[in-house]
């Protein structure tokens, strides 16, 4: 690694935390109802979608009906997004003439769309019009993330109001997310984008005959507009089947640096935001320090492998599945940022990482996606894991768990279990069956460890939302379109019904005063109980799993097998 | 229920006209208006022929032209993608060796041990259009002796690698690289 290289994996981690408590205290501005800039602009237009929806966005509800309206507003998302697609060849904007999807896909990527996962079955240059990509996807990938955003608004006010019922509005979070939060800063960089390279039209494709002599069909479409917020939100779905590799995707190093910072954006900004909500910035900042060491921690390892000797090729540098001009740093910065946060959009085949470097956004997924996590999702997903430190650290000293005064009871300790578990049940479940099964291992790349590694990293990458793949794993069959598409529900909706069953529950409850007998939430020692759970809770389960793929292939590789 | 269920529907219709329709047809318009060629895929066009675009990689195994790097989709975008070969796999382990014995028999001059790793391994997106200065230098002995140039115009040659090759974003961001499309096409205009 040269000085360049550190130079600039230290710009990202100043700019990620720069930027937070600027975009933090925006998002607080926001949910507080508070006049911000951006109300100049769409105010108007937030007054006149509560008109036209009719709805009072000063009624608040409780939890269930809060989870009820999330649960159907998902619900006609994804019938719409697979009816479309199962009729897109009568549709407009398909200039491509492209038929119609397979009910299966269909199915699969309106589900992969809506639970903000983006994992895709399909390419999208040669299966999806404009129209599926613009009226479709792009939508999903907007109110996706503002419905993660929503959970963790209401999950908050859980915390931090006293003795009521009311968790909020869920029509109006949704609505202000996108338009406040995520609208703008699209529509930036979705121009920013454009200027580096990335298209924008609605032309037919494009045959170009090569200077060899040669024909190219060039894919062209409103691509700039839907990877600004595939990057914003967290979501990952590429316009092109090479998703950030593809040059008219992620052109230059310039637009992969912006889309690694936007990956963590609004999740760094949200613990920030979190800090506000709850009374003390410090609380914030601990989650995030906590996010923070894991990242490095993760980027490091990946590093060091990545740039380690690969004694079956011949020690020669690993450029394999990536491009030259963002070479190997930047190809494994953006693999460890993309799994970290549940976003997978990727700009380097991870299937063709060393065996580590592989392993490494495989843990990311594993630990539930908090590390910086998806918009929203990362953050509630680190309140699992706040409420089993208390509840550990209560056990360990014999007193009642506390978390910002608020007395964590059986409850809680559950639906925190559920959350938790309902995730590690449909990875490993799922991963046992497809391996041994002879639809499940048709569908393989690669044989010996690496192929079972493509197994365990699609169903691990489904159930974290995450959506990026080892992508020589065929998915696009009956069997993994229907596994994939259970677990990616099963991770997403696994963990918001008992979140904000938990946000209910808490905000019924008193908030206790802090006392000298209050255990501390907000310093190093509780930081690192933190880590130390997140890491044996969420990383222990896995460890058998990875011994059988990852770590075995990484002792065979140095001795200098091959499969 | 009822209620709930129509303002879902209602509100996903409005959320869908502003964020499926209005918000990609602005960026449209203000990228058609600011960056045109950008926006239209940043395409070069010789007499009146699409020959290419700047970003996109094509596929190049003439001796008279710079190569390209190897493409798991032998440069045909319909779709883009890599290999995905692990990094155990015997069949990349014998690619690897086939593109060294390759590439050994077309530059007998250089050195099959210091082949860049870049030309040996296929990219992400299958459309690289860049490969490193080195691998393009490598190159110059052999385009040289099939275009039969003069030792001066191999010097010309030489410097238009120089020339071409693209630092650092902003001197910082990314790797040094030089762009095979265009470097060919100042190549045939030398």
């Amino acid at each position: 690694m040269t000085t360049l290289d550190y130079f600039q994996i230290f710009l990202f981690i100043a700019l990620v935390i720069a930027l937070t408590p600027v975009l933090g205290k925006f998002m607080y501005k926001v949910f507080a109802g508070e006049k911000t800039i951006m109300h100049p602009v769409f105010g108007g237009l937030e007054k006149l979608s509560y008109k036209l929806i009719k709805v009072n966005p000063n009624e608040e509800s409780n939890w269930k009906s809060y989870t009820f309206g999330l649960l159907l507003f998902n619900l006609v998302g994804i019938i719409f997004l697979f009816l479309i697609q199962m009729i897109q060849a009568q549709l407009p904007l398909n200039p491509a003439n492209l038929p119609n999807v397979s009910w299966h896909s269909a199915l699969n990527t309106a589900i992969s769309f809506v639970t903000n996962t983006n994992w895709q079955g399909y390419s999208g240059e040669t299966t999806l019009s404009y129209f599926v990509q613009m009226v479709g996807l792009t939508v999903q990938n907007f109110v996706s993330a503002a419905t993660g955003i929503a959970v963790i608004i209401a999950l908050i006010r859980g915390l931090s109001r006293k003795t009521t019922d009311k968790l909020g509005n869920f029509w109006v979070d949704l609505t202000r997310s996108t338009l406040y939060i995520l609208l703008p800063l699209s529509i930036l960089f979705a121009v920013v984008l454009v200027g580096q390279g990335v298209v924008q039209n609605f032309n037919s494709y494009e045959t170009v005959h090569t200077l060899q002599g040669g024909q190219q069909v060039l894919p062209m479409g409103p691509a700039a507009s839907q990877i600004a917020i595939k990057q914003l939100g967290t979501n990952g779905g590429g316009f092109f089947n090479a998703n950030s590799a593809h040059p008219f995707e992620n052109p230059s190093p310039f637009s992969n640096f912006l889309e690694m910072l936007t990956i963590f954006l609004i999740s760094g900004g949200l613990t920030y935001t979190y800090g506000k909500m709850v009374g003390s910035t410090r609380q914030g900042w601990t989650i995030f320090m906590v996010m923070m060491f894991l990242f490095v921690a993760g980027l490091g390892i990946s590093l060091y492998s990545e740039y380690a000797a690969n004694p079956v090729f011949g020690n020669i540098a690993a450029m394999e599945g990536k491009e030259t001009r963002f070479g190997i740093t930047n190809s494994v910065l953006f693999s460890v940022v993309t799994t970290d946060a549940s976003c997978g959009s990727v700009n380097a085949m991870h299937d063709s990482l060393s065996p580590l470097s592989g392993m490494v956004p495989m843990i990311n997924m594993m630990l539930g996606e908090v590390i910086f996590g998806g918009v929203g999702a990362g953050l509630y997903g680190m309140v699992v894991f706040i409420i089993l430190t208390v509840f550990i650290a209560g056990l360990m000293v014999g007193r009642t768990p506390e978390y910002l005064g608020k007395k964590i009871g059986a409850f809680e300790v559950q639906m925190a279990i559920i959350a938790n578990l309902s995730t590690s049940f449909a990875i490993l479940l799922f991963t046992a069956w497809a391996s041994v099964s002879s639809y499940g291992l048709s569908s393989l790349n690669n044989s010996g460890p690496h192929g079972f590694s493509e197994i365990f990293y699609a169903f691990t990458s489904a159930a974290g939302n995450n959506g990026s793949a080892f992508a020589g794993l065929n998915a696009n069959t009956l069997f993994y379109n229907l596994a994939l598409g259970l677990v990616m529900l099963i991770g997403r909706f696994g963990v918001i019904i008992p979140m904000l069953a938990i946000a209910g529950s808490l905000a019924g409850k008193n908030i206790t005063p802090t006392s000298a007998g209050t255990f501390r939430t907000d310093n190093w020692l509780f930081a690192s109980l933190l880590i130390a759970v997140i890491l044996i809770v969420g990383g222990l389960t896995y460890f058998p799993a990875l011994s059988l793929g990852p770590i075995v292939e990484h002792l065979l590789m140095h001795s200098g097998i091959t499969f | 229920m009822k209620t709930q269920l129509i303002i879902s529907i209602k509100i996903f219709a409005v959320l869908t006209l502003l964020c499926g329709i209005v918000y990609p047809l602005f960026i449209t318009g203000i990228a058609q208006l600011v960056f045109p060629a950008k926006a239209n895929g940043s395409l070069i066009v010789q007499g009146n022929k699409v020959i290419g675009s700047e970003l996109i990689g094509q596929k190049f195994d003439s001796i008279i032209y710079f190569s390209s790097r190897p493409s798991a989709i032998d440069y045909n975008p319909m779709p883009s993608g890599g290999s995905n070969f692990g990094p155990t796999s015997s069949k990349l382990k014998q690619l690897i060796s086939d593109r060294k014995a390759q590439w050994v028999k077309s530059n007998p001059t250089s050195d099959p041990e210091k082949i860049p790793a870049e030309m040996l391994l296929a990219s992400a997106s299958g459309l690289d259009p860049h490969i490193s200065p080195k691998a393009a230098l490598l190159q110059v002995d052999r385009i040289a002796k099939a275009r039969n140039f003069s030792e001066e115009r191999k010097q010309q040659l030489i410097k238009v690698i120089t020339d071409q090759t693209e630092s650092p974003q902003f001197s910082f961001l990314g790797e040094t690289r030089i762009n095979v499309l265009t470097l060919n096409l100042a190549l045939d205009k030398l």
